[in-house]
């Protein structure tokens, strides 16, 4: 099948937040992780990323962050181009991104607090984070956040005290005190169970919708996926094979993403899902 | 191949195939004919006689040793704090030299992998490599006898020791962390204040009181070569035979590692 470029159609009044022309990543190994990725996501929308294991959604979204480099093509943050960034507009840019991790990658032993904070770094010289003497403003938005992920009496807790639910909490509280203007997400749910999982997702798509933010999440649970976005990309060896609302997800469309597989379940199991979800 | 089929097709598995399983037989051959060999060469160069008398020599200084003589522990109060400062300041001097070295050196952190890792990696290699004791005879003549080419030799040993070990710790961290920290838009040095210093601190803390606890021993012989503290006094006592003084002082420095034991053991329990 071809890969779907067919840009998502979008509605007049969104901005365009994320534009990526052709990315490719090429591995020094000589492993192409993503070939001539073009996507559009405008403000406010979440995107689902799926795909196999190594498929290259993480190096997608680390392409864009530049944790990765990409080998070539660009991608345009709200009309800056942040492949072709110094060091010093490249850190300026980043602190527009908010990324959340699949391990929560939480500094371990540093408080909940700080590890929220830690968010402002981009903002903040050296000295001043080294003591801890963040603004006021940005001590008061901690506690806000905090709050508005249901941690305020943890502030003081260590992150290594933290169980798996609350440390994505504060996972994604540390992106949210940048002030994204997009969320960056890779595997957000890999390490929970079920319904923490659906509270996490529930929680990033709610934020996004409050805050206006475009989101790019990779996710492996396809149902879950289903329940939560706007709109799904499907990734293979590094193509994107899908690019359309959930309810396009057909068994014929998870095959080209999968392979061959009986996909009639996943896709029953999600209805199934939100009715019982209604009932309780 | 460990897997075969005996004569009735049934699947037979081992640890070894035959051959492996005869070079281990021949490795172990070679290092018993090894060892035989190199006992047969010492044996050759001791003269057994004085073996053979050891335990009544022994006995006999044993003998003189006890009990120690209490008073001359007054003229050891002095020299056992020398000893106690210079194992702590050389250890904390060794500490600050250390730090920027071990991040030089960690592949992960080092600014450059083909010039300054290298350099980085030789500063730990040659300070390791010569014994505190070798350093405070070069010392002791260079900056003269005293407290001062003491506690430079423990310091210059000690770069090393704390650098290699720290360098391994920093290698090993959660990149994860890191990657976070930098996803935020933080600077490198905030990178490493933030998702660095924070993750090497237990193997911080660790190293130094470790390095403490065994640069109080080594600080204690430094005196033999004329470095300072308790072992000024030891090589006195040694050299006039005064057997109660040196089992005194022996006293005292087991006393001390004893204390540097429970202190190190205290703190690193604390940390973790």
């Amino acid at each position: 099948m071809e890969p779907n470029t067919h840009p998502f159609i979008l509605p007049q009044r969104e901005i365009l937040m994320l534009k990526l022309e052709k990315l490719t990543k090429v591995y020094p190994t000589g492993d192409k992780a993503l070939t001539d990725v073009t996507l559009e996501i405008p403000s406010g929308q979440v995107v689902a990323l799926i795909g196999p294991s190594g498929a290259g959604k993480s190096t997608l979204i680390r392409c864009i962050n530049r944790l990765v480099s990409p080998t070539s093509g660009k991608a345009i943050l709200d009309g800056t181009d942040l492949t072709a960034l110094g060091a010093g507009g490249l850190r300026r840019e980043r602190r527009r991104m908010g990324m959340i991790f699949q391990e929560y990658a939480l500094v371990e032993r540093l408080t909940v607090m700080e590890n929220v904070l830690s968010g402002r770094l981009g903002y903040v010289g050296f000295w001043r984070s080294y003591f801890r003497k963040f603004p006021q403003k940005d001590v008061d938005e901690a506690f806000r956040l905090l709050d508005r992920v249901g941690l305020l009496a943890m502030a003081d807790k260590r992150a290594d005290e933290l169980s798996g639910g609350q440390r994505q909490r504060v996972g994604i509280a540390r992106a949210l005190i940048q002030d994204p203007a997009l969320l960056l997400v890779d595997e957000p749910t890999a390490s929970l169970d079920p319904k923490t999982s659906r509270q996490i997702m529930r929680l990033i798509c709610e934020l996004c919708q409050e805050r206006d933010l475009a989101a790019i999440i990779n996710i492996h649970d396809v149902a879950l996926a289903q329940m939560f976005v706007q709109r799904v990309i499907g990734l293979r060896f590094g193509v994107v094979q899908f690019d359309g609302p959930p309810e396009g997800l057909t068994p014929e469309v998870l095959t080209t993403i999968y392979g061959e597989e009986d996909w009639k379940e996943t896709i029953q199991k999600v209805d199934e899902e939100d009715l019982q979800d209604d009932a309780s | 191949m460990p897997i075969s089929s005996d004569k009735s097709g049934l699947k037979v598995w081992q640890r070894r195939d035959r051959n492996t399983q005869l070079l281990v037989w021949a490795g172990w051959l070679l290092g018993t004919m090894v060892f035989l060999y190199c006992w047969r060469q010492i044996s050759d160069a001791t003269e057994w006689f004085f073996v053979w008398d050891a335990p009544r020599i022994a006995a006999d200084i044993g003998d003189r040793a006890l009990p120690p003589r209490w008073a001359y522990i007054n003229s050891l109060w002095e020299p056992i704090w020398d000893t106690l400062n210079i194992a702590t300041l050389g250890t904390l001097f060794a500490l600050v030299l250390a730090v920027p070295v071990a991040f030089l050196a960690a592949r992960n952190t080092t600014p450059n992998r083909y010039i300054i890792r290298p350099i980085a990696l030789l500063i730990i290699v040659s300070s390791r490599s010569i014994n505190s004791l070798i350093w405070a005879l070069l010392l002791v003549a260079v900056v003269g006898p005293g407290v001062f080419a003491g506690m430079l030799a423990i310091t210059i040993r000690s770069i090393g020791f704390c650098a290699k070990l720290l360098y391994e710790a920093i290698e090993e961290i959660d990149q994860s962390q890191v990657e976070a920290i930098t996803a935020t838009g933080a600077s490198r040095w905030q990178i490493m204040a933030y998702g660095i210093v924070p993750q090497i601190m237990p193997a911080f803390a660790g190293i130094s009181v470790f390095r403490w606890d065994i640069n109080i021993r080594e600080s204690t012989v430094l005196g033999l070569v004329g470095a300072g503290g308790i072992g000024l006094q030891l090589q006195g006592s040694l050299n006039t035979l005064a057997w109660p003084q040196v089992s005194l002082i022996l006293l005292v420095i087991l006393f001390a590692v004893l204390i540097s034991e429970w202190v190190s053991a205290k703190v690193r329990g604390a940390i973790i």
